[in-house]
């Protein structure tokens, strides 16, 4: 079937199989490697993605739910060159060592920060519970996180990405 | 991909206060991996390229009757199907494991294992693969399977490796250290003796990148080029020339980037073999990625020591001698990645940081129905497990004798002036400062006030306890004399060039799975020819860029590579003063080093700079009498002892009295891991060990059920501690540095993952005194922790 959907603000339409989920339509089919799989279970959270602005699993999600969406990799994090705070913060503040976890960590970052520009710490490590890092231990990327709050400017102008959560996809299942 | 990549300029050479050599330091692979440009197995991707699935085995132990793969084989997309008999025609359906052993690749006469691979598909894409797999109809005849290692030496137990010749039962091994009958003799005239029964639980690393391989057979020249998720890409080489043939100079092993290894890719999957058999056979590249039950169920296991341990002491509490027997369940094959002379790994430091007057320790190897591996998760060659067994050990005499935790621990360390120090078991620690250690987390703990709160709180009924834990750990493997994994010695190489204009390239022959190779090892020639870490590549993971070394494990990186690299550093150092001197028109002994130059001695501004003196060397300068023109050097290093690493660990947990459900509130870290290159990095490392420590003591476990079947098989079972099951970390450091290390650094990678998981245990046992609870089982769950409180018998853990 056709499937279109934006991808970090381009239109993209591509066949592909209705069963293809979102995680290998993103690698596969558009080549953004940037979005990692780890788990069968929805548990690990390293494919999350910005759907419409909020954080879902991209393992979770069907290609073709995806359509007509806007979808956020960690590829349209940086914009005009310019890396996010929340990238910043990770490099600042020691955030990622194998680097697998990282692009859903700081896609869920910036969607946290979107909605609540100094979360505390409690509420950071809430918002990214959902995921599983196996290097960090954790302390490093609320730091990374808090890092970003706190300069929300960073030394780039961050792009906020479009606020039209769609009905239907605005939650899905973790 | 090769292992040098394009990437931005690192954003910490614009930073002030770069340090020149060790300091913290932002990482050099960061600004890739931020980006989302990080390049991992999965991301390799070739022309024409195919892609594998594997069948495996619903049964723990099955006969295999028959493979059908006739449907498979007519599904669309589907290239080959390969299966044992398949491979045995290549004389591959079995290949030598690390251990001397054998194991299967593809099954050929019985399953031996819920999740043993049985065939495997090639086809266009992953899903016209897994498609295939659900058409391929195997017929079983089930055999009564053997899950717990206590019964495998039953008389009337099935015997699991009939395909070993003459074979009547299940016994791998039996292993010994220290001298019985002396540590008998102190047991019999000691005041007092404490025993228990100790199960460090299977558990396994789940790196969150899981295992994989991409081969790329090329048939016109015979070369073998194959991506794969390794942390030893040059063992895993020479293995490939024995196992499959092909000669050792045609292959050629890209390890990417590593999305976590903690030891889970060490050794050779039947995936990575079946890849490249699937390459050969179809004439295409091959890509296999295993998913997370694959991972789970099949991959290298961590632990699954059942042990009795044994402590005899004085009654004010001079521990005088421990004693331990154990009973190792090492799956269905055995595969465990160790050096050769010792089959338990190094758990003969089961006499921790203690000076004792006897110990001995006695190890039984089984097999059982389960998944091979046994070596794995950051357990520093099985230190995990005598670390938490002695640890654990101690906590039960000082409970029984009624002294501190941490008073019964001070009284008995080794003390500074006793290093080196010749163990009962036959290690030579290199040097140690630990009460310092332990008075550090002490203060840092609060140690006092907070025995203060849980004297306030028990009198209130509430349940908080604090735990107290010091380890010794042993890494940095070789010498090569000593240990060898295969009849390859422990060694590693390292080489470096400094190009004409002063920018350098190291080659290293371990493989980072996010450790920070690429700033550590810049960070450690930078401080050895003193130009800056920006300048220097570190180039690893692909064997026909590097030299030959066994990788990345037991915290070797920097006791051995570490090691090499300070070596190589210095061989081009001494060879840039004779340039130098040439240059300068003086004599070599006449110069004086400082960070980065040589200069006259008594005449500071005649000098040249390291990027003066390369120029020179490959330029025209007339070169002294056997210096050739070029300023590299290559060394491999054989380290003399390993290095001994120690750390204090305080837990502080709540335990809500209704539920058992255990919350770790503080926990306090103080490490020595002797000259520190990277404080950020080192930090991070310690961290990481702390949340696997609290994992395996509250909640991760590979489990089974009595017909074999995995019940640890997803991430919904076995459960990895997110952001809310870990506090935010205490971490504080001491400097003892390694005296026979060029560096003096000792390795911290795996420090915390062995240390911390009895400081959490021993935090639950304490808080449940008022229960008179001595031990419980990892993992402190709520049911096991609820069912401690009833007084009943909590079964356990794991068999």
């Amino acid at each position: 079937m056709k499937i279109t959907m934006t991808v970090n603000g381009d239109s993209v339409t591509s066949e592909a199989e209705p069963r293809v989920l979102l995680v290998h339509f993103l690698r596969d089919v558009l080549g953004l490697t940037g979005t990692h799989w780890g788990c069968d279970t929805s548990n690990c959270g390293l494919c999350a993605v910005l759907m419409d602005g909020v954080p879902v699993k991209s393992c979770t999600v069907l290609a073709a739910m995806a359509s007509g969406h806007e979808i956020r990799t960690v590829e349209g994090l940086a914009t005009g060159g310019t890396l996010d705070p929340v990238q910043q913060g990770f490099m600042e503040e020691h955030g990622l060592q194998c680097g697998f976890c990282t692009p859903g960590m700081m896609l869920t970052a910036r969607a946290l920060l979107d909605k609540n520009p100094d979360p505390d710490e409690d509420t950071i490590r809430e918002a990214i519970s959902g995921q599983i890092c196996r290097c960090t231990g954790y302390a490093t990327i609320v730091r990374s996180i808090k890092w970003a709050a706190a300069h929300p400017a960073g030394s780039s102008q961050a792009e906020t990405p479009a606020e039209t959560p769609a009905e239907e996809t605005a939650e899905v299942p973790a | 991909m090769t292992a040098i990549e394009e990437r931005p300029a690192n954003p910490a050479a614009a930073a002030e206060n770069r340090p020149i050599g060790f300091g913290r330091l932002q990482r050099k692979e960061d600004p890739r991996f931020i980006r989302g440009k990080g390049h991992y197995l999965d991301d390799v991707v070739l022309p024409g390229m195919l892609h594998g699935a594997m069948l495996r085995s619903p049964y723990a132990h099955a006969k295999l009757i028959s493979i059908d793969t006739s449907a498979a084989l007519a599904h669309p997309g589907v290239h080959a199907v390969i299966t044992g008999k398949d491979l045995e025609g290549l004389n591959l359906a079995w290949a030598p494991t690390l251990s001397a052993d054998v194991m299967a690749i593809l099954a050929t006469d019985k399953v031996r294992f819920q999740g043993q691979e049985v065939a495997f598909v090639v086809a266009d894409d992953r899903y016209s693969a897994r498609d295939a797999l659900e058409l391929i109809d195997v017929e079983y005849e089930a055999l009564p399977p053997v899950i717990n290692a206590r019964k495998a030496l039953d008389a009337d137990a099935p015997v699991i490796r009939t395909d070993l010749e003459g074979r009547t039962d299940n016994h791998i091994f039996d292993w010994e250290a220290g001298d019985a009958a002396e540590t008998d003799a102190v047991f019999a005239r000691a005041d007092v003796v404490v025993t228990e029964d100790i199960v460090y639980p299977r558990v396994h690393p789940a790196p969150m990148e899981t295992c994989g391989a991409v081969a790329d057979y090329d048939p016109i020249d015979g070369k073998l080029t194959l991506w794969e998720t390794t942390q030893a890409p040059h063992a895993h080489r020479t293995l490939y020339a024995i196992v499959a043939g092909i000669p050792e100079h045609k292959i050629r092993v890209i390890s990417p980037d590593i999305g976590g290894g903690f030891g889970n890719k060490v050794g050779i999957y039947p995936g990575y073999v079946c890849a490249v058999v699937g390459s050969i056979v179809t004439g295409k590249p091959v890509k296999w990625v295993e998913d997370r039950s694959e991972n789970l169920m099949s991959t290298s296991f961590a632990r699954d020591y059942l042990m009795h341990g044994e402590v005899a002491a004085t009654n004010d509490g001079k521990i005088l001698a421990v004693r331990t027997t154990v009973l190792a369940d090492h799956g269905a094959f055995n595969a465990t990645a160790q050096p050769t002379k010792y089959p338990a790994g190094f758990f003969h430091i089961f006499t921790g940081s203690y000076d004792l007057e006897a110990a001995h320790c006695k190890v039984t190897g089984v097999y059982t129905n389960k998944a091979p591996g046994g070596v794995a998760y950051a357990c520093s060659f099985r230190v995990t497990e005598a670390v938490y067994l002695v640890e654990r050990m101690v906590d039960v005499l000082a409970l029984k004798l009624g002294i501190d935790p941490a008073e019964i621990r001070l009284k008995n360390f080794i003390k500074p002036e006793q290093f080196p120090y010749q163990n009962k078991t036959g290690w030579e620690y290199d040097s140690g400062e630990y009460e310092r250690a332990m008075r550090m987390a002490m203060d840092m703990a609060g140690y006092d006030e907070l025995r203060r709160e849980q004297a306030e709180k028990r009198e209130r009924g509430e349940l908080m306890g604090i735990g107290v834990t010091f380890f010794t750990e042993t890494v940095g493997a070789g010498p090569r004399k000593h240990m060898d994994i295969v009849g390859l010695g422990m060694a590693d190489g390292a080489e470096l060039r400094v190009h004409p204009t002063g920018k350098a390239v190291v080659r290293l022959s371990v493989q980072s799975q996010g450790q920070g190779h690429e700033t550590t090892f810049a960070q450690i020639v930078s401080e050895e020819i003193g130009i800056p870490p920006e300048d220097i590549e570190v180039v690893h993971g692909d064997t026909d860029n590097t030299p030959f070394g066994l990788g990345t494990y037991g915290s070797r990186s920097t006791p051995v590579s570490g090691g090499a690299v300070a070596m190589v550093t210095r061989k081009v150092r001494d060879k840039a003063r004779l340039i130098a001197a040439a240059m300068l028109e003086t004599r070599p002994e006449d110069l004086e080093w400082e960070k980065g130059r040589f200069f006259v001695k008594g005449d500071p501004s005649q000098g040249k700079t390291i990027a003066e003196i390369a120029m020179g060397a490959h330029g025209t300068v007339t070169l002294p009498e056997g210096v050739d023109g070029n300023l590299d050097a290559e060394v491999t290093y054989d380290p003399p002892n390993l290095t001994f690493p120690f750390g204090a660990y305080i837990c502080v947990v709540d335990i809500d009295p209704g539920t058992g459900v255990v919350k770790v509130r503080r926990f306090i870290a103080v490490d020595d891991c002797g000259t520190r290159i990277n404080e950020m990095i080192i930090e991070g490392q310690v961290h990481g060990g702390l949340t696997d420590g609290v994992g395996m003591a509250l909640m991760e476990i590979i489990d089974f059920d009595e017909d074999g079947n995995c019940l640890g098989g997803s991430f919904m079972d076995y459960l990895i501690p997110t952001a809310m099951e870990v506090p935010d970390w205490e971490t504080g450091h001491t400097v003892t540095p390694s005296p026979h290390h060029p560096i003096g650094a000792k390795g911290i990678g795996e420090s915390a993952t062995v240390g911390s998981p009895s400081a959490v245990v021993n935090a639950v046992v304490d808080a449940l005194q008022p229960y008179g609870v001595v031990h419980i089982d990892m993992p402190c769950t709520p049911s096991r922790v609820w069912e401690a409180m009833q007084g009943r018998h909590v079964p356990t853990a794991g068999v």
